[in-house]
């Protein structure tokens, strides 16, 4: 299904080097990753260490340096709206849907081509079907993220960038959002930053760690969520526990 | 009663003024963050051109008041698309440098209009029944009132309907309320900076031919002095919201008209401290999303 035939080897994204800045502040300082064309890939780091960022500078939404290149292409001078048009969709932190759009508004916005794949949204995501002259703004912080999942996947694309996707969600929603990632990376390779480490154990293959934005670990997710001590020392946490609270909080009206 | 008649027409009509000029500051604003201080200019072209096409045509005829009405939207759209495209686009995420060149074009075209038709007002004429008065409750209220309020209410529909039925309005009121994600969902929305300008710039042309007949002259000052209560319709409204900057339109014309018959002159005042009011308690504006 995806829209550029790769053989299977071939990484789909490729950084190098990536140095970030918001207002004159580094926020990434040297990141180096590689995004495999099949599976999730999950950036993890404690909090405000650069992942949102460094996703943010993948897609130009803020000033970087480095090297990116995807599926083959160099994309690092392009502006923001050329390189998602060459394939990738983005879930940013926060939703961030339009509040004053409706829902159908919202996917409508997103669609790139004349044969979106509205069948697939409505499928994935029931809820949304029947509130699609709902505005966003009203949904539930669970409704919000299955809108934003939904403008990622109404298009094919080569990669989708995904930022905190179960951050504020009730439990029974982020199993929700879990299976809707699941299902959309059969068909599309996912590079994916959470909090949760339950759901990068349900979803991730890689796993990347950035620490003060630099990468200081790669290699597989369960393997290191397995090694406690190395867990404790990259993240903070123990991979067990439901420690990740700061993230836990309830914003579904 | 009919003296408050003549005054709320009065000052719906030039609340409708008020909103032709403001509906593109606000659009302008929301979209792009920049405030517009040549959007007087539009307006003032807008006046002198219609009125010299009318003037040629027949300035007592209706076809040369609809064609002056025409024109002076073609030419203010005009001129605003290659503002945005000459001045502000090269000056792209630079705020204080696009305010600026806003500034500088509003004070040198200003001088350029006096050079080319001088600084005295032109008294103009139209037709002959928009200088008639209709009574209504007892007051006799000037017909161009009324086509002010209905040209304007029109444009407010067609920009409602623009903004709320079509791809481009659906990518400037997403843009209004988040710019960076709109261009994360592919979108080149530099594209529909030019748009709101155009359509700006048409709104102000044609508020510049209405306002033409509802002071009964044109002068270089004429979007000028509009201008000034158009931004403060902008804020009181909310930057970036249109129906915000019809309904303060209406408020602050209403206000200013009863304040300047009833409170001796003083309806100017009265609505900078409307300003301050809102600004205090509201600084989002009556219909303004966030700060």
């Amino acid at each position: 299904m995806s829209t550029t035939p790769t053989n299977g080897s071939e990484p789909v994204l490729v950084v190098e080097h990536l140095a970030a800045e918001i207002d004159g502040q580094q926020v990434v300082e040297d990141v180096s990753l590689t995004v495999p064309s099949r599976g999730i890939t999950a950036v993890l780091g404690r909090n405000g260490v650069g992942k949102t960022s460094t996703l943010r500078g993948i897609l130009g939404l803020i000033r970087r340096t480095g090297s990116v290149t995807l599926a083959g292409e160099r994309i690092e001078k392009l502006p923001t709206y050329k390189i998602v048009q060459r394939g990738v969709g983005y879930v940013p932190e926060d939703r961030e849907v339009f509040a004053k759009l409706t829902v159908a508004e919202n996917l409508r916005l997103a669609e790139r081509t004349s044969a979106p794949r509205r069948e697939l949204v409505d499928a994935l995501f029931p809820d949304l079907v029947a509130r699609r002259d709902q505005m966003a703004g009203t949904l539930s912080g669970g409704q919000q993220q299955m809108l934003s999942l939904g403008r990622a996947l109404i298009n094919e694309n080569v990669l989708l960038v995904v930022d905190e996707p179960t951050k504020g969600l009730a439990p029974r929603i982020v199993n929700e959002v879990a299976d809707a990632l699941i299902e959309a990376a059969k068909t599309v390779p996912i590079l994916l930053v959470e909090q949760n480490l339950e759901v990068v154990r349900r979803l991730a293959g890689d796993v990347v760690v950035i620490e003060s934005g630099r990468v200081v670990h790669t290699g597989d997710a369960v393997a290191l969520l397995d090694d406690d001590d190395l867990t404790t020392r990259l993240l903070g946490v123990h991979a067990d526990t439901d420690s990740d609270t700061d993230t836990t909080t309830e914003v579904a009206r | 009663m009919s003296t408050v008649v003549l005054l709320a027409i009065t000052g719906l009509g030039l609340g409708a003024l008020y909103f032709l000029v403001a509906s593109g500051l606000s659009l302008i604003y929301g979209l792009m963050h920049v405030l517009n201080f040549a959007h007087g200019s539009f307006l003032t072209l807008g006046a002198f051109l219609g009125w010299m096409v009318a003037d040629r045509i027949d300035a007592t005829s209706w076809l040369g008041f609809a064609v002056s009405m025409l024109v002076g939207a073609a030419i203010g759209a005009l001129v605003a698309a290659l503002t945005e495209l000459l001045l502000i686009r090269p000056l792209y995420e630079r705020h204080i440098e696009q305010v600026l060149v806003t500034v500088g074009l509003s004070l040198a075209t200003v001088a350029l209009f006096e050079g080319i038709w001088g600084s005295d007002p032109r008294f103009i004429r139209g037709p002959a029944w928009l200088d008639e008065t209709t009574g209504i409750a007892g007051a006799r209220i000037p017909n161009d009132r009324f086509v002010v309020i209905a040209v304007a209410a029109a444009a407010l529909i067609a920009i409602l309907l623009f903004l709320r039925h079509t791809r481009y309005g659906m990518i400037i009121r997403a843009g209004v309320e988040n710019r960076a994600m709109v261009t994360a969902l592919g979108i080149d929305v530099r594209k529909s900076f030019t748009l709101v300008f155009t359509l700006g710039g048409a709104a102000a042309g044609l508020g510049g031919v209405l306002a033409s007949h509802y002071f009964g002259y044109v002068s270089p000052s004429l979007g000028g002095s509009l201008l000034i209560f158009a931004f403060i319709v902008t804020v009181i409204g909310g930057l970036g919201s249109l129906t915000g900057a019809a309904v303060a339109s209406v408020l602050v014309a209403l206000l200013q008209q009863f304040a300047n018959y009833y409170l001796s002159g003083t309806g100017d005042f009265v609505i900078v401290l409307a300003l301050a009011a809102v600004l205090l308690v509201r600084p989002t504006g009556l219909m303004g999303a966030r700060a």
